[in-house]
């Protein structure tokens, strides 16, 4: 029990703070992440973070607020993705593609700037790998507020944009302006990548992001209880996570400790492979309720239709 | 500015554009941003990795660049591509996290395996670049024909009993091989950068595939070498003037197609897309 927990882990205040910003970001990723997996956006999830990295770093650079230069980046990039192009599903691997170079010429840029300006920060490793356990608790409200926006930027859209996911040929004859759907969705996932780089690191974030939401989707077959089950998941792996890099402090003679993402990703890399396996996969047909995916989108026609009927 | 070590950036810097520009050219074609960004930012963990243990970086960085390609092309046959790419990243970049924890590297180390320091090639970096990237422009060019029509026309290719699948493969390890060689030189953020821009900015100016993959080539060479002169020049990091001049080429490129197709507009003529790829399907 001891090796489990070591003794003060609760009594430790980053450790209260790492526990509340973890289990934020994780939840906020997993919502997001489950639409970003099914719209095959995973590349602009990851280079939204690397985008938001490099306002990080400007931010870090001329003294302003770093959250305003995250999640500014982030949205800024969002911004130019979609006009580069996202509506289209070939031209959006390139139009990702050039916003990420620039992005990171000027993080390139700015990271230079930092570390000629001072040698001793540690900027590059902590803009990059960030510490879940250095987070100033002060950023707390400001990521609550963040993540409820947009939670219910995304509840407001919901339909259309599931809808869109699933079948953007149904979604337009519909009526549905998938091109405003997207943005919405791009600026939502800009936001949650941006609030989540700044907490845990623009490396979980990622993982955060995709991991949960990929196993889940492996695993449910309705959208609904996919995001209950990455939230969960996502939840778990995190604290879990937080737990074993507290512990890792006293299992190397070095005490160096080993890095909080280090450990959630591996958890999330064995969730992932293990939602492979085909008895793991029975089970979670069993237990969990079976509606296919596919359906789900005539049965969001399905409803639509009876409430015009009405 | 063309004398002592700036005699080997010039070298090694026309090198990597070269393959870049080669690579990169199939890297848009096929839609492969992705895992052309994932390979050399997580090999870039094995180079952490090697150096802790007291290895040569390039051993760390081909083991790392090799097994995120075999990764993201076994386990992204079954499955989503896209999600399996991201979290063999966040994998690589977790262990170099933690490799990054156990050891005592300075900063600047870091930055300059991240972003490169190509203005610090030091003569015995050369050879194994020269090689390596010998051994990828040789790969892409027998395996041309079928990353053509694999990407290209998917039917033909298939008529004629190519495994798209086992093209995808060898694809992934040849950016691996590219990857390998480039990042202890020029960083693992400049040589994504370099095969994104110029093969777009090139597919804009050509519907050829031949012309554009020359083109590509040529931007890529340009946009480095403006790059290392602008660097020495102002003594800012390679990364930052090739992520501007690449993506300034690319929007060139969208500016020559929009002027072309309003020249179109007004003499209608048939459309030439030769080059309209099929959307890349590796599973």
């Amino acid at each position: 029990m001891r090796f489990l927990l070591e003794p003060g882990f609760f009594a430790s205040a980053p450790v209260r703070t790492a526990v509340i910003i973890g289990a934020l970001a994780a939840v906020i990723s997993a919502v997001v992440g489950v639409f970003t997996v099914v719209r095959g956006q995973s590349f602009a999830g990851h280079a939204l973070t690397d985008v938001a990295t490099a306002g990080g770093s400007g931010a870090f650079f001329t003294g302003i607020s770093p959250l305003v230069g995250f999640v500014g980046g982030g949205v800024l990039g969002a911004g130019a993705m979609d006009l580069i192009g996202v509506e289209r599903l070939r031209s959006r691997d390139v139009a990702t593609g050039i916003v990420l170079s620039v992005a990171t010429g000027f993080a390139a840029l700015f990271l230079f700037l930092d570390t000629s300006k001072s040698a001793t920060t540690g900027a590059t490793q902590q803009i990059l790998f960030g510490s879940i356990f250095t987070v100033n608790s002060s950023i707390v409200p400001y990521v609550v507020a963040m993540s409820v926006l947009t939670l219910i930027v995304l509840g407001v859209i919901y339909r259309p944009l599931l809808l869109s996911s699933l079948s953007s040929e149904l979604a337009s004859a519909r009526g549905i302006g998938i091109r405003r759907v997207g943005l919405l969705f791009m600026l939502a996932l800009a936001i949650a990548v941006g609030v989540s780089a700044i907490a845990i690191g623009s490396v979980l974030s990622t993982a955060l992001l995709i991991g949960p939401a990929a196993t889940s989707l492996r695993l449910t077959k309705n959208l609904r209880s996919a995001i209950g089950v990455a939230c969960a998941m996502g939840v778990a792996t995190t604290w879990l996570g937080i737990l074993l890099a507290y512990d890792s402090y006293y299992w190397i003679p070095s005490s160096q400790g080993l890095p909080v993402s280090f450990f959630i990703v591996a958890l999330i890399l064995l969730a992932y492979l293990a939602s492979g396996v085909p008895a793991v996969r029975r089970f979670a047909a069993r237990t969990g309720p079976d509606h296919r995916l596919s359906h789900l989108a005539s049965r969001v026609v399905g409803t639509r239709r009876s409430r015009a009927a009405n | 500015m063309f004398t002592g070590f700036m005699a080997n950036a010039w070298l090694v810097g026309t090198i990597v554009a070269v393959v870049a520009g080669v690579v990169g050219f199939f890297v848009v074609l096929r839609g492969a941003a992705f895992p052309a960004h994932a390979i050399p930012n997580g090999a870039f963990a094995g180079a952490a990795g090697a150096n802790l243990m007291g290895l040569s970086p390039l051993l760390g960085l081909g083991v790392f660049s090799l097994g995120a390609a075999l990764g993201i092309g076994a386990l992204g046959r079954r499955g989503r591509s896209d999600a399996v790419t991201a979290l063999a990243l966040v994998t690589m970049l977790a262990l170099g996290a933690a490799f990054l924890s156990q050891s005592t590297e300075y900063e600047p180390q870091i930055f300059s395996l991240l972003f490169g320091e190509i203005l610090g090639v030091s003569t015995s970096q050369i050879i194994p670049v020269a090689v390596l990237g010998l051994v990828s422009v040789l790969a892409i060019g027998l395996l041309y024909r079928r990353l053509m029509l694999t990407s290209l026309a998917p039917e033909i290719a298939a008529a004629r009993g190519i495994r798209p699948q086992v093209v995808e493969l060898m694809f992934l390890v040849v950016l691996a091989c590219s990857t390998t060689m480039t990042v202890p030189v020029v960083g693992a953020f400049l040589i994504f950068t370099l095969m994104i821009g110029p093969p777009a900015a090139a597919r804009c100016f050509s519907d050829r595939p031949g012309t554009a993959l020359g083109g590509s080539v040529v931007i890529a060479l340009l946009t480095l070498w403006a790059a290392i002169a602008c660097s020495y020049q102002t003594n800012w990091p390679v990364g930052f003037y090739v992520g501007v001049f690449s993506a300034s080429w690319y929007g060139v490129g969208r500016a020559y197609l929009a002027w072309g197709h309003a020249r179109e507009a007004k003499a209608p003529s048939l459309p030439t897309e030769k080059l309209t790829a099929a959307p890349a399907s590796p599973r």
